[in-house]
């Protein structure tokens, strides 16, 4: 017990440095990569919460393919970094005086609040006994038959996303040379060759 | 018959106006239009004259229904024309002097190109004027009343492009309105107290009516003589008596015709009509008589030292004019109304006779008014001037001539009435009756005798008006010569009661002509005459034997000189009292509440700050990401907090 | 002592706060923002497991999920939009960003 305490400690410390450092880091590309450290520490929460499938997921996703696109922009933007503006202080008050209120009201309601005694009978998917049942195979016991709707609606919203960036950033180049395979095979006779009565001795003009 | 006398004028004035309408502009159209006008009123004088005869020595008056009008609750109103000797009298003098001087006109107008317009508002004056007369109840007398108003307006800012002739149309109309504002709440308060405007009915209702008060934000006052006073005040405005007199000089921004028959002959007189017809008002109402008398004798004399130091020709005969009417309402006033009436007709003759004389010196003169520029002239246009002189006699009230006859009953009236307002009639009258003479003699020396003081192209030009001119100053002239000592028997003489019939009542107890007749007292039948001979030897010394005199006194006297001048300065004080403020009033109106108010707060406002407000909101559209991304946070720790606090 | 529920949930707070910040203090790039966004998704993230495992309610996983997700296309799209903005404009400095200004 003691080493989940203590590790829960370690994850959180890790992450909310990193966090910090996501903001307050000069160079990007050390922000992204706080951010990949944040993601990483916040995978062991979840493991040591017990939802395994999901930390793995997270790790997945969200490190191998969004902080890696992150970084893949960060670098191609070519940001500038030295020409750092300032009034950074411009906005430090109001920042954190609407982030101490929310951070207050959220130690508010953390205090506050008590579950309801029927909350514990309202659980719409009991979580199995994880000797039995890992959690990997309880979420697909329930993804695939209780919320198949959401799933296929968040296979849509990923499509739409792809076909978005893909429709945005898509550019055509002038100094690529492409094939248009159908232009090709549809081209007559009468377009590539033209014959010509050439008298002996002129040129073709 | 009856009717038509007084619809033929309508016809001719709806025939010169279609003819304007439909003809193309040129010769034919002004022919036609001259034509049709004058022989409707001729016409119509030829059958004025039978009427006269008959209703006035054969004593067939009557009414002749012609139309109902109105007919609203208990005010009753008809068209309808009543002749009697009042009426006869009036439509015999408005129609031949109408007729005569639309014959005037077709010469003095003839190469104006307005002409069928001109001749059509004559008829529809003269048509307005006969209504007015003719009128059997005070409804269709007002409306008489309005519509030579606005003849006169139509007239007198007959050359429309002249400003000058703009601003006098308006001021005329505006001073009548005055009057004419007190004429409708007078008629109001004589519906009130008889319950009905006919005036047959109201005259047999007066003698009942004595006592009745009308009570009026908290103070009773006698409603017959309130009454008779707002009457009065119309015939103040549409005669031109003080205060309501500053309109009649600058009527004579007008042709001259018009100044002869409008401010002369006919719409002027009509507010000594008036006082007339409604005598069986008056005459129990002495207090309403009593202010009449004093604002006709002030206004006689104001109007004859005014007169005194004009120099415009037409002006001084305008002057000349409201004094006259002063005369005829101190008279009213004294109860001599019979001697108003027949100084009215005499003064129609020989005023109009001066009018279009003095038209003839404009028009022989190219155009020139100012008599400063005139002189010289007898010997050239000896016929106009003949008749000058005849017209002056007449106005000066030498024996023989109309205005003796009339002028001297009046002042004789007045001296035998001995009340206080009688006698300070008598004495204002005897010395307008000097400064008449005074000031006519002034216009006849300067206007025609001397040494020419205009160049010699306007000299070289000087001709003798054309016959279709002098022929109605014939006419003119006859009357002013026959009709004082024609007429005098039966106006005011021994044969008057078998004339009048009625027409007019007079209280016994101060029947001041019947005074007048069997008056001891002799000097005051010459008194006129003498302070008139007077009158004219001063003027004879002051322009004739010694023409540096006058510019000597003027010099010496300069402020009673300026004042003189400058009218008494009524304009001016009613320029500061009436005119500025009416002005800054509608410009704060128009700026304050017009502008301010209704565009600041109104409609113009809700545009205009909705633009500004939505100009201000578009402030928070700064286009930073991160402004927005602040805002949706903040927005976000508010939704908590309400949560946090209220849910 | 033993890790409760509480715990778990002042670290989701101060993760969801510091994302906060970040969207507020950064004037230097815009992808700042993009990973703050990021930030306070994985809160929210830690926050529902960490409440499904109290209840014992998968719900709260599949709903995780869910969100990452969305978060993963969100960033897709946020990503490609700011390529092309920099392909127009040059700049991703938060201060030039400001074409909208109304």
């Amino acid at each position: 017990m003691i080493i989940a305490t203590i590790c829960f400690y370690l994850f959180s410390a890790i992450l909310v440095a990193s966090a910090v450092l996501v903001i307050a880091a000069r160079n990007p590309v050390h922000s992204v990569l706080f951010l990949i450290l944040a993601f990483f520490n916040a995978a062991g929460l979840f493991v040591l919460m017990g939802a395994e499938f999901l930390a793995m997921i997270l790790v997945i996703v969200y490190v191998g393919a969004v902080a890696v696109l992150f970084l893949f922009v960060v670098m191609m933007l070519d940001v500038d970094f030295v020409k750092l503006r300032s009034g950074f202080m411009r906005y430090v008050p109001i920042g954190s005086l609407v982030g101490l209120i929310l951070l207050g009201e959220l130690a508010l309601v953390a205090g506050a609040w008590t579950f309801a005694p029927e909350a514990a009978s309202a659980t719409q998917v009991p979580i199995p006994d994880s000797a039995q049942v890992t959690n990997t195979h309880a979420l697909g016991l329930v993804l695939y038959t209780d919320y198949v709707y959401l799933f296929q609606v968040a296979g849509v919203i990923l499509l739409v996303a792809m076909i978005g960036a893909i429709v945005l950033t898509l550019r055509h180049r002038d100094d690529v040379r492409r094939q248009s395979i159908s232009q090709q095979v549809s081209r007559r006779r009468e377009d590539s060759v033209a014959v010509v009565k050439v008298p002996t001795g002129s040129g073709v003009s | 018959m009856y009717s038509a006398v007084v619809l033929l004028p309508l016809l001719g004035s709806a025939l010169a106006g279609l003819f304007l309408a439909s003809m193309p502009a040129g010769h034919g159209r002004d022919r036609a239009a001259q034509l049709a006008t004058c022989l409707c009123m001729a016409g119509s004088a030829v059958l004025s004259i039978v009427i006269f005869y008959e209703v006035a020595f054969q004593g067939q008056g009557r009414t002749i229904e012609v139309m109902p009008f109105i007919y609203s609750g208990g005010l009753q109103a008809d068209w309808a024309f009543k002749f009697d000797t009042l009426s006869a009298v009036m439509v015999f003098v408005v129609s031949v002097c109408s007729t005569a001087i639309h014959v005037y006109s077709v010469g003095y107008m003839h190469d104006d190109p307005g002409q069928p317009r001109f001749m059509a508002y004559l008829s529809l004056f003269t048509f307005c004027m006969l209504m007015l007369v003719t009128a059997a109840n005070l409804v269709q007398m007002f409306f008489g009343w309005e519509g030579v108003g606005l003849c006169s307006y139509l007239l007198v800012g007959f050359w429309y492009d002249r400003p000058s002739a703009g601003a006098a149309a308006i001021k005329a109309f505006i001073v009548n309105r005055v009057g004419d504002f007190g004429f409708a709440l007078g008629i109001f308060g004589v519906y009130t107290m008889f319950g009905t405007v006919v005036f047959d009915e109201v005259f047999t209702a007066v003698p009942t009516h004595l006592t009745l008060q009308l009570h009026f934000l908290s103070w009773d006052v006698p409603a017959l003589t309130l009454v008779c006073l707002l009457l009065f005040v119309g015939a103040m405005g549409k005669s031109a008596q003080m205060p309501l007199h500053t309109w009649l000089p600058d009527a004579m921004e007008g042709p001259t015709p018009v100044s002869a028959l409008i401010h002369a002959a006919t719409m002027v007189t009509a507010g000594v009509f008036m006082v007339a017809r409604l005598s069986p008002m008056f005459e129990y109402a002495p207090d309403a008589l009593a202010v009449v008398g004093i604002i006709g004798a002030t206004t006689c004399i104001f109007a004859a030292s005014v007169g005194l130091v004009q120099t415009d020709i037409k002006r001084v005969i305008a002057y000349s004019t409201c004094s006259q009417l002063g005369y005829m309402f101190f008279a009213a006033g004294v109860s001599a109304y019979a001697a108003a009436i027949f100084h009215l007709m005499t003064h129609a003759f020989f005023k109009a006779l001066l009018f279009l004389g003095s038209g003839s010196v404009i028009h022989a003169m190219s155009g020139e008014q100012d008599m400063r520029k005139m002189g010289g002239l007898w010997n050239k246009i000896p016929i106009t001037y003949t008749l000058m002189w005849i017209g002056s006699l007449a106005l000066a009230g030498i024996p023989f001539f109309a205005g003796y006859y009339s002028k001297d009953m009046i002042i004789e009236a007045a001296f035998a009435n001995h009340s206080p307002v009688g006698l300070y009639a008598f004495w204002l009258g005897v010395a307008a009756a000097a400064l008449t003479a005074f000031y006519s003699w002034r216009l006849l020396f300067m206007t025609f005798h001397g040494a020419p003081r205009a160049d010699h192209h306007v000299m070289e030009h000087v001709h003798e008006s054309p016959n279709v001119m002098l022929i109605p100053l014939y006419v003119l002239a006859l009357g002013a010569v026959v009709a004082g000592f024609l007429g005098f028997p039966y106006f005011v003489g021994d044969k008057s009661e078998a004339f009048w019939r009625g027409a007019i009542l007079v209280l016994p107890n101060h029947n001041s002509i019947e005074a007048a007749h069997h008056s001891e007292i002799w000097w005051v039948g010459i008194l006129p005459t003498i302070v008139g001979l007077i009158g004219i030897g001063i003027a004879y010394g002051f322009y004739i034997r010694d023409p540096a005199l006058p510019r000597r006194l003027a010099a010496q006297a300069r402020t009673l000189y300026l004042f003189l001048l400058n009218k008494w300065y009524f304009d001016e004080i009613y320029d500061a009292l009436f005119v500025r403020p009416s002005f800054s009033l509608g410009r704060g109106f128009w700026k304050k509440g017009d502008g301010a108010i209704i565009d600041g707060l109104g409609p113009d406002a809700l545009a205009a700050n909705t633009l500004r407000l939505a100009r201000r909101a578009s402030l928070l559209q700064t286009g930073y990401i991160y402004h927005y991304a602040f805002a949706m946070l903040i927005g976000v720790v508010l939704l908590v907090t309400w949560y946090l606090l209220v849910g | 002592m033993t890790i409760g529920l509480g715990h778990y949930l002042t670290v989701s707070a101060i993760v969801f706060t510091l994302g906060i910040f970040g969207i507020f203090l950064n004037r230097k790039n815009v992808i700042v923002i993009l990973m703050s966004i990021e930030l306070i998704l994985l809160a929210v993230n830690i926050n529902l497991v960490a409440f499904s495992t109290h209840l014992g309610d998968l719900v709260g996983q599949v709903f995780a999920m869910i969100v990452l997700t969305v978060a993963a296309a969100e960033a897709a799209i946020g990503l490609a939009i700011l390529v092309v903005f920099f392909r127009n404009r040059g700049s991703i400095s938060v201060d030039d960003i400001n074409l909208m200004k109304g």
